[in-house]
């Protein structure tokens, strides 16, 4: 029985029922079993290549070669050893929680900042300044790729992890103002003004009242901001070449260039497994709240 | 809670609470200039100025190494009209345009449905039960690094120690046995537009569940007493309720695939067999930073910007032709 012959006929049954049993009927039963079986098959479709990444991990090249499925005779720690030294992940996964841990607080400080004078204040020339910063959303980072090459290199910037953190910081920055802009004109004036009264000046206005206000909408702009960075490619691969300080991006990117016969497969899966686990610590934790950010509002 | 302060907090971007103004202290101007000031510096001289520069160079023959730079005009424009690599890539990059978004919508909102509305049709509880493990597990792929998710589908495509092939020949399909997927021109785009949908199918299904859910239950309760049946209801009421974010996820789906370049960076770093999956992202990348012609790599990018705002602005005339503003009132 498909989906479609069974639907038609379906509201006519459910009409002779008396309204609100409890029982399901046999036509909502059927196109429940037909719902979980479409949607099992594709949860087996998203779980089934992580899973094979996972068991490939632990297994020779050559295993890797004998058979997608069979388990490995010996789990091969040494796969994740050999990628962390030998194919750079460890360095580079350093060089990512720092990359991405500065640029985060800076672009979250910088980010409230902006957006708490921009939703809070009236001056001349607010409202082209907001449109300033909504323009960055609007068009592709490879507009802008090569001219920032040379900005980074005139600044000494170039190959460097300062420069890459000040251009992660710019790029998040018009999606973290955007967001938070909005979430500070909620927050209710009162507040602000008693401080003020009570002698409070702005700085001390926004650090020691509106600041802590806005945390639930800082949070759930940081976690996609973390997202956004961690998983970044196009900027560090155009602006941060010097291999020492790549981040996990470009070093897992390497294995993708270089696949070969030579390759050391147990080892490249090794390394995307280390690549996903932050991810999936983050998303395994804030997953309701990913979840209702992207409901709330039409995140990008 | 004032009805002033509601007031003023309902109103466009456009206009500020008039409540702070005047006092312009000592206190307020620092901290404006440094609240404003510092991320607006960082902002345009790291964002606003590359994007205006790009423009300029566009129209010059910058080779970068050389000191000179020349105006051309619109002589780089011109040259990629003819430069069959980026019409090859832009060709590929239409393609994704096309299939990308409809392919990836289409399932979603299969899946969405088959969530909301599926099982028990009465009552204040709707839709399938225990569906949120499917919400859960759909979403993971979205917060995988795009270059991961390419990583980890070129080795499932592997011709001979891939799991693809691994399942097809298991299941008896032993054609399969050694099938190229991204090593063949016939199916290489194909996978990998796969590969892409498989990433973002969960987000669009989590944002399609909230928004039919968000439609108020009495009107299903009104089609289901008129007769109509899940499929009728599904095409007359719930696609016309949440058409809006149907646009909305087609226009970033749309972004994506004039995109695609880490993925395709992953999958098939050359370009595919016979360049069948390079994209513009590739062409420019390789024409600034390998060959060094940046006046007409920036050409590229400014090509691309303008194909992804019209691309933008036509989504939305047509979701405007087909009749979006008589939903409007709801």
């Amino acid at each position: 029985m498909t989906a479609t012959t069974d639907l038609p006929l379906e509201p006519t049954v459910a009409r002779s029922q008396p309204e609100r049993k409890v029982k399901d009927t046999p036509g909502e039963r059927a196109s429940a079993g037909v719902a979980h079986v479409v949607l099992i098959i594709w949860s087996i479709i998203v779980i089934a290549p992580m899973l094979w990444t996972l068991l490939s991990s632990f297994k020779t090249s050559r295993e890797i070669f004998a058979s997608p499925f069979k388990l490995p005779a010996v789990p091969q720690f040494v796969n994740y050893v050999n990628a962390w030294q030998q194919a750079g992940i460890g360095r580079a996964f350093i060089n990512t929680v720092i990359v991405v841990g500065v640029a985060m607080v800076l672009v979250m400080m910088l980010g409230s900042m902006c957006s708490y004078v921009l939703a809070r204040f009236q001056f001349f020339g607010r409202r082209a300044i907001y449109y300033l910063m909504l323009s960055g959303l609007t068009f592709p980072v490879f507009l802008a790729i090569v001219p920032l090459f040379y900005v980074l290199k005139n600044f000494g910037l170039l190959n460097t992890l300062p420069g890459l953190i000040i251009t992660y910081v710019a790029f998040a920055l018009p999606f973290t103002v955007f967001f938070l802009y909005a979430f500070f004109r909620t927050l209710p004036y009162e507040l602000a003004e008693a401080a003020a009264i009570d002698g409070a000046g702005e700085w001390k206005t926004f650090f020691l009242v509106m600041l802590p206000m806005a945390r639930p909408g800082i949070a759930s702009v940081a976690i996609f901001n973390f997202l956004g960075l961690w998983n970044q490619f196009l900027l560090p691969v155009a602006l941060n070449t010097t291999r020492s300080n790549w981040v996990l991006a470009q070093a897992v990117a390497a294995f993708a260039s270089q696949a070969g016969y030579r390759t050391d497969f147990g080892m490249l899966f090794a390394s995307v497994i280390i690549t996903i686990v932050p991810v999936l610590v983050v998303y395994v934790i804030f997953q309701r709240q990913l979840q209702a950010s992207v409901t709330a509002g039409s995140l990008k | 809670m004032s009805t002033s302060a509601q007031a003023t907090r309902a109103t466009a971007p456009g206009t500020t609470p008039r409540r702070r103004r005047r006092r312009w202290t000592f206190d307020k101007i620092s901290f404006m200039a440094v609240f404003l000031g510092v991320p607006l510096i960082i902002y345009v001289v790291f964002v606003i100025s590359p994007f205006i520069q790009s423009v300029y160079y566009s129209l010059t023959d910058w080779g970068g190494f050389s000191t000179t730079m020349n105006f051309v005009g619109l002589a780089n424009f011109k040259a990629l009209l003819t430069d069959d690599l980026f019409l090859t890539a832009l060709r590929n990059n239409i393609i994704l345009l096309i299939v990308l978004p409809v392919f990836t919508i289409v399932v979603a909102l299969i899946f969405a449905s088959l969530v909301t509305v599926a099982g028990s049709n009465r009552g204040s509880v709707r839709g399938l039960h225990n569906s949120s493990f499917y919400r859960v597990v759909s979403f993971f792929p979205y917060v995988i690094p795009g270059v991961v998710i390419g990583l980890i589908w070129a080795q499932v495509y592997d011709p001979s120690s891939g799991l693809l092939n691994g399942v097809l020949t298991k299941i008896g399909l032993d054609q399969f046995q050694s099938y190229p997927w991204i090593g063949d021109e016939r199916t290489a785009l194909a996978a990998s537009i796969f590969a892409m949908a498989w990433g973002g199918i969960g987000f669009y299904m989590v944002l399609f569940i909230a928004a039919i859910r968000g439609i108020e239950p009495e009107l299903f309760e009104a089609m289901r007493i008129d007769g109509a049946g899940r499929w009728k209801t599904a095409m007359h009421l719930t696609m016309p309720m949440i058409r809006d974010n149907i646009q909305t996820a087609y226009i970033y789906l749309g972004i994506a695939a004039l995109d695609g370049f880490v993925f395709m960076q992953a999958l098939n770093p050359t370009g595919g067999p016979n360049n069948s999956t390079l994209v513009m992202g590739q062409v420019l990348f390789r024409t600034a930073f390998e060959h060094g012609k940046y006046g007409l790599a920036t050409a590229m990018g400014v090509a691309l910007s303008i194909v992804t705002l019209a691309f933008s602005a036509l989504v939305f005339l047509v979701n405007r032709l087909l009749g979006a503003e008589r939903d409007v009132a709801r």
